[in-house]
C-alpha cells in the first residue's frame, strides 16, 4: 500500500504542474455502428487531476466516446494516446494486447452504472477488491486482505461485511464496492458511466460526496458520463455537452452550465427541474 | 501592471437561441481598473450588469469581447482569453467569489465546506478545519451548526457560510455580490469588518452593494453603470 499511496501523491503534484502534459487525448474519435453514427470528431483532452464531466441526453453519443477512450470499443476513426508511466503517450488501440491488458488492470478504473457488470456476483465483497491487487502481481494474503478492508472503509462499508457476497448488498454498496475494486490498484483514470444513476436520492448524495472526496484526495483523473447536470456541476471541472453524436460545446462547468452558448445546451440548462 | 484587475473594452450580451433568438446586450465596452486596498462599488439598476462584470471577472460568464487582466502569483492572467486550467488556478489562490446563494455538496458539514478553501490551497486539513470554525463562530454560526449541513440552515445563515467559505483565505481580489443581502445588523457590521480587513492588507475588492449604508460604509470609490447601446 505505502507505494501505491506514493504513487497518487506523485500524480497530484503532477496535477498541479501547469506544464504537466495531458493523460489522454482523443483526436477526432468517431464511431459507426454499421453505418450509424454513435460519434462523431469528437476531441478533447484529460489531464493529470482532472474531472471531466460528458453531458447529454440519451443517445447523444456519450457512453460511445467513453467506450472509445477506455480501450473497450475501437473508433472507425481518430486517435486515443494516452500517457503511459515509462514510455509516453502511446495510441491506446496500437499497443500490445498484453500492454492495455495491464493498463486496465492497473492504470485505469471503470465504473459501470449497473455495479453488477463491474462486480464478480460470485465471489466476496474482498474477494472483488483483492482479484484486482493480484492481477497486478499482490500475493501476499495478509496485505490483500487488509488493503481490502482499507477499501471498504474508505467507501464506507462495513468491514465485517468483507465476507459476503456481492448480492447481499443494496444497490448504493454494490456501487460502492465496485469503486473500491477499481480504486484499489491506484489507478492514474477512472472512465464512468453514469456512476449514480441506478440509486435513490440519498444514496446518491452520498456517493457524490465519496467520488467528489476520494477524486481529489488521491489526485485522480476522470470522465464521467452522466445526464444529471447537478451530479456534473458538483463532480466535474469541466464539461463536454454532446448532442447526436457530437460535441456541441465544452468549457469550465460553471462556464457551461451559467452560460451556455449553443442552443442544445440552453435548452437543457433551462430544462432541469429545481426541487 | 500595479493594477489587481484591469478591465478594457468588456463587451457581453446573451443571445436567447430558445426564445426566439433575442440578443441582449448587457456590456458594450467596460472598462475599470482596481487597485490593491481600494474596495469598488458597482452601482446602478437592478439587470444593468453588475453581476455580469463579477461573473466575467470570475470567468462563469465569457466576455465576447475586451480584457480581463488580474494580478496572479507574479505575472497577469486574462480571464478572457486563458484556458480552463489557469482560470481554476486564479479562482483556487487569487480571486474570491461570494455569490448570492450558497452552492455545497449536499451532506457535506459547514465547516468542510469552509474548510476546503483553505484544503485546496494545500493547507494542513486539522488547521484549515480550525481556521473554519474561527471564520464561522465569527460570523455566528453557533459552534453546534458547524458539523451540520448547510442546506438545513436559514437563508441568513446560509450566506454567512458563503462569506465564510471566501473570507476564510486571504484571497488578493474578492467579487462580492450583495455580501449582506439576508444578514441582520449585527452580522452587517461582522461583514463590514471583514471587508475593511481586506482591504487593510491590499486585496482589491469589487462588489455590488444594493443598500446605500453599507455602500458607504465599505466602498473607496463608486461606479455607475449605464445601459450597454449596441456599438455599430
Amino acid at each position: 500500500m505505502a507505494v501505491l499511496q506514493c504513487n497518487a501523491l506523485q500524480l497530484r503534484y503532477t496535477g498541479m504542474m501547469p506544464e504537466a502534459p495531458p493523460l489522454l487525448s482523443a483526436r477526432g474519435v468517431t464511431k459507426y455502428y454499421e453505418g450509424i453514427p454513435g460519434c462523431r470528431n469528437v476531441s478533447f483532452e484529460v489531464w493529470p487531476g482532472e474531472v471531466l464531466g460528458i453531458v447529454g441526453e440519451s443517445g447523444s453519443g456519450k457512453t460511445t466516446v467513453l467506450n472509445c477512450i477506455s480501450a473497450r470499443l475501437e473508433p472507425t476513426s481518430g486517435t486515443v494516446e494516452y500517457a503511459t508511466r515509462h514510455d509516453g503517450p502511446a495510441d491506446i488501440y496500437r499497443m500490445s494486447e498484453p500492454a492495455r491488458r495491464l493498463l486496465m488492470r492497473t492504470d485505469w478504473g471503470f465504473v459501470h452504472q449497473n455495479p453488477r457488470e463491474g462486480l464478480r456476483m460470485g465471489v466476496s465483497a474482498g474477494a472483488n477488491i483483492g482479484e484486482r491487487l493480484m492481477a497486478v502481481g499482490a500475493r501476499h494474503y495478509g496485505n490483500i486482505r487488509q488493503a481490502a478492508t482499507d477499501w471498504l472503509d474508505k467507501v464506507e462499508m462495513d468491514t465485517g461485511r468483507m465476507d459476503d457476497l456481492p448480492f447481499t448488498f443494496s444497490g448504493g454498496m454494490q456501487q460502492r464496492l465496485q469503486i473500491a475494486r477499481n480504486l484499489v490498484t491506484a489507478p492514474r483514470i477512472v472512465f464512468m458511466d453514469e456512476p449514480t444513476g441506478g440509486l435513490d436520492v440519498s444514496v446518491q448524495a452520498r456517493l457524490l460526496d465519496l467520488l467528489r472526496g476520494l477524486v481529489s484526495d488521491l489526485g485522480l483523473a476522470a470522465v464521467i458520463v452522466t445526464h444529471d447536470l447537478a451530479v456534473a456541476r458538483l463532480l466535474s471541472h469541466r464539461l463536454l455537452v454532446m448532442r447526436r453524436g457530437e460535441v456541441v460545446e465544452s468549457g469550465l462547468t460553471d462556464q457551461v452550465l451559467d452560460d451556455p452558448q449553443h442552443p442544445y445546451s440552453q435548452l437543457l440548462v433551462s430544462s432541469v427541474i429545481h426541487p | 501592471m500595479t493594477a489587481a484587475i484591469e478591465i478594457g473594452g468588456l463587451a457581453k450580451s446573451f443571445t436567447l437561441h430558445n426564445q426566439g433568438g433575442v440578443r441582449l446586450p448587457v456590456l458594450a465596452g467596460f472598462d475599470l481598473v482596481v487597485e490593491p486596498g481600494e474596495c469598488v462599488a458597482l452601482h446602478g439598476p437592478s439587470g444593468i450588469g453588475k453581476s455580469t462584470v463579477l461573473r466575467c471577472i470570475y470567468a462563469n460568464y465569457r466576455a465576447d469581447r475586451g480584457r480581463i487582466l488580474v494580478r496572479h502569483r507574479d505575472g497577469t492572467v486574462d480571464m478572457a482569453a486563458t484556458h480552463p486550467r489557469r482560470i481554476l488556478a486564479v479562482r483556487r489562490e487569487t480571486v474570491g467569489h461570494v455569490s448570492q446563494f450558497l452552492r455545497a455538496v449536499p451532506r457535506v458539514a459547514a465547516e468542510d465546506v469552509v474548510a476546503e478553501t483553505l484544503r485546496g490551497r494545500g493547507a494542513d486539513p486539522e488547521a484549515a478545519t480550525k481556521a473554519a470554525r474561527r471564520m464561522l463562530r465569527r460570523l455566528n454560526i453557533p459552534a453546534a451548526l458547524h458539523r451540520l449541513a448547510p442546506a438545513t440552515f436559514s437563508g441568513g445563515e446560509q450566506q454567512r457560510v458563503n462569506l465564510a467559505r471566501v473570507f476564510v483565505a486571504d484571497y488578493p481580489v474578492l467579487l462580492l455580490d450583495e455580501p449582506t443581502a439576508s444578514l441582520d445588523r449585527e452580522n452587517r457590521d461582522v461583514v463590514f469588518e471583514l471587508i475593511r480587513e481586506a482591504a487593510g492588507r491590499g486585496a482589491a475588492i469589487v462588489g455590488i452593494f444594493h443598500d446605500a449604508e453599507v455602500r458607504d460604509a465599505v466602498a473607496t470609490r463608486t461606479v455607475p453603470l449605464t445601459a450597454a447601446r449596441e456599438a455599430a
